[in-house]
């Protein structure tokens, strides 16, 4: 050890750089999963959306009048947005993880380790996308259990169900970079509360959008979590469903390159100070 | 290419840490303030100071995990700002709290550090066998870290800084807080590493961490460094001698210490328990005559009056404390040190 091998990064390819800053995320997401399935309180947040599914069907189903709902059936109507909404809370997961690992001493070792500075924030959202594969499988399940039905072919459920995981996904990185900024799982619950639970009511996923006071109707309509409701629920019924499907994808990667840019800029900032 | 940072010939040819005028501030705190030393290579540095001396900013800047506002720091000839990436891979960190997951089990800490080093995946599982072999934690290997005591946890945070066989390693108050078998446990480990030939840069506020681990210590006070040398050379610089004074009645002591007041200079310390007064002082004879004498004038009866060398200890409050009782730089009876 007298004397010190530097390596020469230099002379590094690009692709051995891309390898270990997937290799280094994946070590992270690795990491996450351990942490999530032995973390019994994170795994209610998988369960809470099951919950809903019974009492959207069972208890407020009953009240909504089916003649107001498109296609009649307000199973079919509601379900899917449950689906895309039990991403969401899932999502919420992202905002206490990484709160959680600013708040300990283990981001700054991580920091000081030669790792990939993005891995700690791609590793994070590797993470969530694999719970939310895990959290659909478990609410197609259940929603089938409940006598929701799908009414269109295979390759049009394959694309809903990527467009559940992908508005997900692009919540993921709303919710880290809230968990960065406030730095405190409890404050990052309710801060991550906020932006999720608005888009679920000011949204047509629970009631059709006509029942909402006018002025909102447009938001209401338009905003991410109402065109992915539309757009999944024409796939899963076999109905014309293109333009909220591009809408759909519009947002979710608008939304996921925004916030991947916020958390990353955040997450290294204290090395900029 | 690099950006070349001024005074290059400034760093001595053995430097393997090098912190050259480095400020920072937080708003209105200033952390540090023109904090400037070397850590030749294969040694190891102490870096003491009380709560708040700006010793973890020293070491995140080191680490790159902050950037200095002026100034620079460099390992094994690395600027931490323009190379951090190089630099990174050649260091291991410890940090101030202790950075293993709870969640996993040990060596699930470890063989993650590994591998986030780079090392591929039969190396950091070898590497973790033995790191935990010489951390004595092979027993509570696959149990999540939750169920560690305390030390073990501090155990197992210094061992993952020790993963890669880093060859600079720096350790953020490694036994702040434990008892002393434990402390000792830590030391070892720490000594493994030196005769390994890593270079250690260690922030304590115990001064007797410093003197067992450090070959040359660096007091840093309020963000600056206030006096650096080894544990002898600090000793002198205190001002060579303590006079102390043992009175016979627990009553005296309040007088005890103004009239030593006069004698010696900065604070008298005064130990009740003890009836001992001690107070920093000039060495020689009539010192002790005159103390003597006015003892007997005042009428204070003594048990024992004598002059001593001073412990790390007072040396460290007396280096620390705000005033500036003491006139270093006087050339009274002590030898030049530096
Ligand atoms: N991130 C920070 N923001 C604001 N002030 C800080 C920050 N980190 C440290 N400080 C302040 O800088 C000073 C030095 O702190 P620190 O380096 O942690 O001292 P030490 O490790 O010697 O106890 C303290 O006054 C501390 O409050
Ligand atoms: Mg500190």
């Amino acid at each position: 050890m007298t004397d010190v091998k530097i390596p020469n990064l230099d002379a590094r390819v690009p692709h051995l750089e891309l390898y270990l800053a997937l290799r280094d995320a994946a070590g992270v997401a690795k990491r996450n999963l351990l942490r999530t399935v032995r973390t019994p309180e994170l795994l209610l947040y998988s369960i809470q959306p099951v919950m809903m599914l019974v009492i959207f069907r069972y208890i407020l189903g009953g009240a909504i009048n089916s003649a107001d709902v498109p296609g009649g059936s307000y199973v079919d109507f509601v379900v899917p947005s449950i689906f895309l909404t039990s991403g969401l809370v899932g999502a919420m997961t992202s905002a206490i993880g990484m709160a959680q690992d600013l708040k300990s001493g283990i981001v700054d070792r991580l920091r000081s380790l030669p790792m990939a500075r993005s891995a700690v924030v791609t590793g994070r959202s590797l993470t969530d996308l694999i719970r939310s594969v895990i959290g659909l499988g478990v609410m197609i399940a259940a929603g089938v259990a409940v006598g929701f039905r799908f009414h269109s072919d295979l390759g049009h459920i394959i694309l809903g169900i990527i467009l559940v995981l992908a508005l997900g996904y692009s919540f993921c990185w709303i919710n880290a970079a809230i968990g960065m900024a406030v730095k405190d799982p409890s404050s990052a619950i309710s801060a991550s509360t906020g932006p999720t639970f608005l888009l679920m009511f000011a949204s047509n996923a629970i009631v059709p959008t006509n029942t909402l006071p006018g002025w909102l109707q447009p938001i209401a309509r338009n905003q991410p979590l109402s065109v992915t409701a539309s757009a999944i629920r024409a796939l899963f019924q076999g109905e014309p469903a293109t333009h909220y499907v591009w809408l759909s994808i519009a947002w979710s990667a608008g939304i996921s390159v925004c916030f991947f840019l916020v958390s990353y800029s955040l997450y290294t900032r204290t090395v900029k100070k | 290419m690099l950006k070349r940072t001024p005074f290059d010939q400034g760093d001595k040819q053995n430097s393997m840490i090098t912190a050259h005028e480095v400020d920072k501030r937080f708003g209105k705190i200033c952390a540090l303030d023109g904090v400037s030393f070397e850590v030749e290579r294969g040694t190891v540095v102490g870096l003491l100071g009380p709560n708040g001396a700006g010793k973890s900013t020293l070491i995140r800047i080191l680490t790159t995990l902050l950037k200095p506002d002026s100034g620079y720091v460099r390992v094994a000839g690395l600027d931490a700002v323009s190379d951090g990436k190089r630099l990174r891979s050649i260091i291991g960190l410890a940090g101030q709290s202790a950075a293993v997951d709870e969640l996993l089990t040990g060596r699930e800490n470890l063989e993650l550090i590994g591998l986030w080093y780079h090392m591929p995946k039969k190396e950091y599982r070898r590497r973790a066998q033995e790191t935990l072999e010489r951390l004595s934690l092979v027993g509570e290997a696959d149990r999540q870290v939750k169920t560690y005591s305390g030390g073990m946890r501090r155990r197992l945070d210094l061992g993952a800084s020790f993963i890669a066989d880093s060859p600079v390693l720096f350790l953020d108050e490694p036994t702040t807080g434990l008892d002393p078998r434990t402390r000792n446990e830590l030391w070892q480990l720490v000594e493994e590493r030196v005769a390994a030939g890593a270079t250690v840069l260690l922030t304590t506020q115990y001064m007797e961490e410093a003197e067992h681990l450090a070959d040359k210590i660096v007091v840093i006070d309020k963000g600056k460094v206030i006096v650096e040398g080894t544990s002898g050379e600090l000793k002198a610089k205190t001002g060579g001698a303590i006079l102390e004074a043992r009175v016979v009645h627990a009553a005296d002591i309040s007088r005890a210490s103004l009239l030593m007041a006069s004698l010696g200079r900065g604070e008298p310390r005064s130990d009740i328990d003890q009836r001992k007064v001690s107070i920093p002082a000039r060495e020689g004879a009539e010192l002790l005559l005159e103390a003597g004498r006015m003892f007997q004038e005042a009428g204070i009866s003594l048990e024992d009056i004598g002059i001593r060398r001073p412990t790390l200890d007072e040396a460290f409050l007396v280096l620390t404390s705000g005033t500036q009782p003491l006139d270093i730089a006087k050339p009274s009876n002590q030898e030049a040190t530096r």
